[in-house]
């Protein structure tokens, strides 16, 4: 970054600043981008073939996925971004970004998985709880795996499968906005 | 400009998240709705976007190093692999539109096995138009960088127009790097 130079501004001397303009020249250059490059390439393949490997277990994939999307956003990140020769506080404005957003999920996903299920009786109501697509999300959200209207609906077989049924039928229809009274959840 | 590139972080970040909580709400729709999705165009998108990060690069070195001819035409292949990104994106989405597999209360398909996919479409929709938004705003600030530097106004010495443009560049492919995978790979 330009502003490399800049840096400790009072103490350096020009001649200082223009060393430093052409060290800042001497990092990266073709060959290591193309290498860079290649490496990438690599692992979009790698990363598009892992996907139609069964490993067993869904999180085990998406956590594969993901750590192979971490290496190449760390090589697009400190190659092409610099990042790996940069100022640090640069670094730190970045990994700060990164570390809240993980904060964010964390916090977030265990707290969702950590409530007891909810039963989304917005899905049921569907016309009137549905006004756009996000704002169907908050209810949407609570249940946790096996306890959403997939798993309600699909093993029992007793519950009626209201969630289809609505996604067929009602949700293209009206959004009146008023909200309908909610349905009793299916007894399991 | 990196803190600029931090609020862009956690700008999708927040949809990120949101992603993950109502995919682990509703595996099921989510694995199926991914179906939907044309690997092959998403992977082809993912080269085109790696391969105009890695002329973005180097057009920032060429800037440095004084050969502005060579910069400028990196800076050309860059714009017009984004306008490959963005013909490709527009196949896939005219392909959604026509299916009827469209965000919330506008979700038409029928014949659904698994029902709520209208969830993931949502997301989909918001993810992928957040950051088709993105790189319609990177094209312009290329072009922009390419007038400037058609007229002569970068070198060694002063580049860091160029740079920045760059380095916003290389997040809005970053993004992609990440929801290549979660959109198109999940299983």
């Amino acid at each position: 970054m330009s502003a490399h130079a800049t840096t400790n501004a009072g103490t350096t001397t020009s001649a200082h600043t223009e060393e430093h303009l052409l060290h800042d020249h001497m990092h990266g250059g073709p060959k290591l981008y193309g290498a860079v490059l290649a490496v990438l390439l690599v692992l979009t393949a790698i990363t598009v073939s892992a996907s139609r490997i069964d490993v067993g277990s869904n999180l085990l994939n998406v956590v594969i996925a993901m750590l192979i999307a971490s290496i190449k956003g760390s090589l697009v990140a400190l190659f092409f971004m610099h990042l790996k020769w940069d100022r640090a506080i640069n670094r730190v404005i970045f990994c700060t970004s990164l570390f809240f957003l993980a904060l964010f999920l964390i916090a977030c996903y265990t707290d969702v998985q950590a409530r007891p299920p909810l039963e989304p009786t917005n899905l049921k109501a569907a016309p009137a709880a549905v006004g756009s697509g996000l704002q169907t999300a908050p209810g949407q959200l609570a249940p946790i795996p096996g306890h959403g209207p997939e798993g309600a609906a699909s093993p029992s077989g007793g519950g009626p499968a209201i969630p289809g049924a609505a996604q067929q039928g009602s949700y293209g229809g009206a959004a009146t906005g008023t909200h309908a009274p909610p349905v009793a959840p299916p007894s399991k | 400009m990196w803190l600029f590139l931090a609020t862009e972080v956690l700008l999708f970040g927040g949809l990120f998240v949101g992603f993950a909580l109502a995919q682990s709400a509703h595996p099921l729709a989510f694995v199926e709705a991914h179906h939907h999705l044309d690997k092959t165009l998403g992977a082809l998108n993912t080269v085109v976007l790696l391969f105009s990060s890695f002329t973005m690069v180097m057009a920032v070195h060429f800037t440095k190093t004084n050969e502005r001819r060579k910069a400028v035409l990196c800076l050309f292949v860059t714009l017009a692999c984004a306008a490959a990104f963005l013909v490709v994106k527009y196949f896939e989405y005219s392909h959604k539109f026509h299916e009827g597999l469209l965000p919330g209360m506008f979700y038409r398909h029928v014949g659904d096995t698994v029902p709520n996919q209208f969830i993931f479409f949502s997301f989909y929709f918001m993810m992928t138009g957040l950051h088709g938004l993105h790189i319609l705003g990177g094209m312009a600030a290329i072009t922009w960088i390419i007038i400037r530097s058609l007229r002569g106004d970068f070198s060694s010495v002063y580049y860091g127009p160029v740079d920045f443009v760059g380095l916003y560049w290389h997040l809005v492919d970053l993004i992609w790097i990440y929801l290549f995978p979660l959109l198109y790979l999940i299983r």
